[in-house]
C-alpha cells in the first residue's frame, strides 16, 4: 500500500502533529511519501521522498492552490491512502481532494479494524466502522489518536513544485488570540465549569469551589463563547493546554477537543448528570451529580 | 441577494444511545432532537446578513424524514423565510457525498449568493458536506468561520485555526462558509415569531427526484467504544458522595490536606 502524507506548516514552522500520518503509515505498514508547503528551514525529518511548495509562495489560505499541487503529486506517485491531520488545515481540505478525485473521504480516523477505519460518532459515545469503497480514500486523523513518541530522524529527498500565485481568497493577516488574562497553565489545581452549570449566575459555585481548594477556574468553550468567563479560561484545543495536579469538570461532557487541553492532569474529577458522559473515559472519578447540589456541598465540607 | 442555509437534526448527546436492529447507526427510538449545534450559528448569521441588507431571501434546506421538518420549523421561527426539506426516510446511510450532491442538485439552478453550512455534525462529524457542496455548485468555500462581515459583494471572515489563532480572509461572493461555534449568539424565537413560522412555506421534495449518484463510503457497524478508562464511578446521596470524594483527594492526591 502506498500513501501520501499532508504534512503542516504554519508560518514557518513545521507544526507537530505532521508526524500523526507518518505514525499511521507505520503502523498500517505502509509505504509513504510525503506533501508539504512549509518552509525550507523547517523540513520534517523522514526518509522518503517529500515533495515541497514555499509557503510564502502559495499563502495562508489558499485551498485550491493547495489542492493542485497535491493533485500533481498524486498523479505522481498514485497513492491508496491520502492521510491529512483532523485540523483546521486538513478538515477543509481533505473534501476538496475527496472531489477532485471523486472519492471518499472518511473522517476523523481514531484506528482501523479488519482493514476498515473506526470513527467516533456522538461526541464519542459511539463508533463507527466505515468501508470506503473506491481504489483511493482520503482519511483524516483525529488530533493525538496516532503519533511517534520520539521526533523521527532522517532526511528526505526533496522534490520542489512550482507555485501559480492568483487566489479568490484574499489573506489579510492573522489574529491573536487575546493577551492577558490568568495563566491556567502555572495552577496546581482547576475547577472547570461547562454549559452544565445551565446559567452564568452559576459560575460562582465553581469560582468558590476554585478558591476554597487554592486553585484557579477554567472553563469549556460554550461557556466562554457564551462570554460568561474570558477566554483565556479556556481549556481546549482552542484554549490553553494544561496539567495540573488536580483538574475538577463540573458539567462538561468530554468532547475531544476539550480534552485535548486537559487529560494529561495528574488526577481528575469530572461531576456530570449523565453517567455516560465521555469525561468518564479519562476521570479517575466520576460523580454522578447535579453540581448545582454536589458542588456547595463539597465546598462547604472543605471549608469545614 | 439570495441566501441558503443547510441544517441537519440530531439527537440530543446527552442521550442514552442504543443501536438499530442492524447495528450499523443508533436506532432512532426514544431520543429528543433538535437542531445540530454548529447549524444554529448558519441559521443566525443568514438572519442577521439579511437585516444588514434589507432586502434579501433565506431559505433554509434539510435532507431527512419528516421528523426533520420541526427542526425546520425552528430556523423559521428564527426568521428564515421559506423551508425545502428533500424527504425519505427509507435511508439514514446516505454518505456526505450524497448529502451534498442532493442539496447541489437542488441549489443548482437557484442562484444563491451566500450558503452557510454548520462546519461539522454533531452525531457524525465527519466536516465535509459544505466543502463538497461549494465544490459541486463550483463555488469558493471558508471553512470554520468564527467572524462575518459582508460589504459591496464580498465577505470578510474570520478562520479559527488551532491555539486561538485566527486567518482574515476576504472574498467575493457566490461563496460558501462552514460555521463555528461562537460565530454569533443564536436567537431564540420568540412566541409571535413560532406562530408567524406556521405559516411559512415548508416544501417537501422526493429525494428519488434528486438523487444520481452512488455512495464512496459505507458505514459496516456502529460499536460502542471499548472502555478504556476504567475510573471510579460514584453514585448515590449527595451527603455521602462528598465524604467519598474528600477520602479519595486526601488518599490519591497531594493537593488535600
Ligand atoms: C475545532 C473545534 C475546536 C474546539 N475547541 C474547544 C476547546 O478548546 N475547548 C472546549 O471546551 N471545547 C472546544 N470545542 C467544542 C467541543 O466540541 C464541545 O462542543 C464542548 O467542549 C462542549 O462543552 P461542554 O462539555 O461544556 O458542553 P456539553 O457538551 O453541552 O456538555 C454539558 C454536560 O453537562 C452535563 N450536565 C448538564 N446539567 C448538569 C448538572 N446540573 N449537573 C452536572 N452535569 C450536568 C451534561 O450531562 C453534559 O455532559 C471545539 C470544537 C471544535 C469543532
Ligand atoms: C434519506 C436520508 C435520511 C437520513 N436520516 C438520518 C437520520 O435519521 N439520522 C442521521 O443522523 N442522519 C440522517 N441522514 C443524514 C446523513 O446520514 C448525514 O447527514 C450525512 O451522511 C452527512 O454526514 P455528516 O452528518 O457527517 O455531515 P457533516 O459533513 O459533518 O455536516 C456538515 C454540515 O453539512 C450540513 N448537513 C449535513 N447533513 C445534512 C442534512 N441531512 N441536511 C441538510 N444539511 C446537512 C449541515 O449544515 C452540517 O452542519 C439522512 C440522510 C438521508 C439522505
Amino acid at each position: 500500500m502506498k500513501t501520501l502524507l499532508i504534512a503542516e506548516s504554519r508560518q514557518g514552522k513545521l507544526l507537530p502533529g505532521s508526524y500523526e500520518p507518518l505514525d499511521f503509515a507505520n503502523k498500517i505498514g505502509a509505504e509513504a511519501a510525503m506533501f508539504l508547503v512549509g518552509s525550507e528551514s523547517d523540513l520534517p525529518h523522514f526518509d522518503g521522498s517529500l515533495y515541497f511548495a514555499e509557503e510564502s509562495e502559495v499563502g495562508e489560505y489558499n485551498p485550491e492552490e493547495h489542492l493542485r499541487l497535491i493533485l500533481e503529486v498524486v498523479d505522481k506517485e498514485k497513492p491508496q491512502l491520502i492521510v491529512l491531520s483532523h485540523s483546521s488545515y486538513g478538515w477543509d481540505l481533505a473534501p476538496r481532494i475527496a472531489l477532485a478525485l471523486q472519492v471518499g473521504q472518511i473522517s476523523e480516523v481514531v484506528g482501523y479494524q479488519d482493514g476498515a477505519m473506526v470513527v467516533p460518532a456522538c461526541n464519542s459515545k459511539l463508533q463507527r466502522v466505515v468501508q470506503a469503497q473506491g481504489e483511493v480514500t482520503v482519511v483524516t486523523l483525529q488530533s493525538g489518536a496516532f503519533g511517534l513518541d520520539d521526533e523521527p530522524a532522517g532526511t528526505p529527498t526533496v522534490e520542489k513544485l512550482s507555485v501559480q500565485a492568483d487566489s479568490k481568497f484574499e489573506f489579510h493577516g492573522y489574529e491573536e488570540a487575546e493577551e492577558g488574562g490568568v495563566d491556567l497553565t502555572k495552577a496546581e489545581i482547576i475547577v472547570s465549569a461547562g454549559r452544565g452549570i445551565g446559567k452564568p449566575e452559576n459560575l460562582a459555585i465553581v469560582e468558590a469551589l476554585a478558591k476554597v481548594l487554592g486553585g484557579e477556574y477554567g472553563a469549556s468553550r460554550p461557556v466562554v463563547d457564551s462570554d460568561w468567563a474570558e477566554h483565556s479560561r479556556q481549556v481546549g484545543s482552542t484554549g490553553q493546554t494544561v496539567a495540573p495536579k488536580l483538574y475538577i469538570a463540573c458539567g462538561i461532557s468530554g468532547a475531544i477537543q476539550h480534552l485535548a487541553g486537559m487529560k494529561k492532569s495528574e488526577f481528575i474529577v469530572a461531576i456530570n448528570t449523565d453517567r455516560d458522559a465521555p469525561i468518564g473515559e479519562v476521570a479517575d472519578v466520576l460523580v454522578v451529580a447535579d453540581l448545582k447540589q454536589f458542588l456547595p456541598a463539597l465546598t462547604a465540607r472543605l471549608e469545614g | 441577494m439570495k441566501i441558503l442555509i443547510c441544517i441537519k437534526q440530531v439527537p440530543d448527546m446527552e442521550s442514552r444511545f442504543k443501536l438499530n436492529d442492524a447495528g450499523t447507526w443508533y436506532s432512532d427510538q426514544d431520543l429528543a432532537w433538535r437542531m445540530n449545534e454548529y447549524d444554529e450559528f448558519a441559521v443566525e448569521q443568514a438572519i442577521q446578513l439579511r437585516e444588514q441588507l434589507g432586502e434579501a431571501e433565506v431559505v433554509v434546506l434539510s435532507v431527512g424524514s419528516d421528523r426533520v421538518k420541526e427542526t425546520m420549523k425552528k430556523a423559521l421561527a428564527m426568521g428564515a423565510d421559506r423551508g425545502v426539506h428533500i424527504q425519505d426516510d427509507t435511508s439514514y446511510e446516505k454518505d456526505p457525498f450524497q448529502i451534498a450532491s442532493v442539496i447541489a442538485a437542488y441549489a443548482g439552478d437557484q442562484n444563491f449568493d451566500v450558503i452557510f453550512t454548520g462546519m461539522q455534525s454533531q452525531d457524525r462529524g465527519s466536516a465535509q458536506v459544505g466543502v463538497l457542496l461549494a465544490g459541486l455548485l463550483g463555488m469558493p468555500a471558508v471553512t470554520t468561520i468564527v467572524g462575518f462581515e459582508y460589504d459591496d459583494g464580498k465577505a470578510t471572515v474570520r478562520r479559527e485555526l488551532e491555539g486561538g489563532l485566527k486567518a482574515v480572509v476576504k472574498l467575493a461572493s457566490p461563496a460558501l462558509f462552514t460555521c463555528q461555534l461562537g460565530l454569533n449568539t443564536p436567537r431564540y424565537p420568540t412566541l409571535p415569531n413560532i406562530m408567524k413560522a406556521k405559516r411559512k412555506e415548508l416544501v417537501s421534495l422526493p429525494m428519488a427526484d434528486l438523487l444520481k449518484v452512488e455512495a464512496l463510503t459505507t458505514t459496516a457497524a456502529t460499536q460502542f467504544p471499548e472502555k478504556k478508562g476504567g475510573g471510579m464511578i460514584l453514585e448515590g446521596d449527595v451527603g455521602e458522595l462528598t465524604e467519598q470524594l474528600v477520602a479519595i483527594l486526601k488518599d490519591k492526591t497531594t493537593v488535600l490536606k
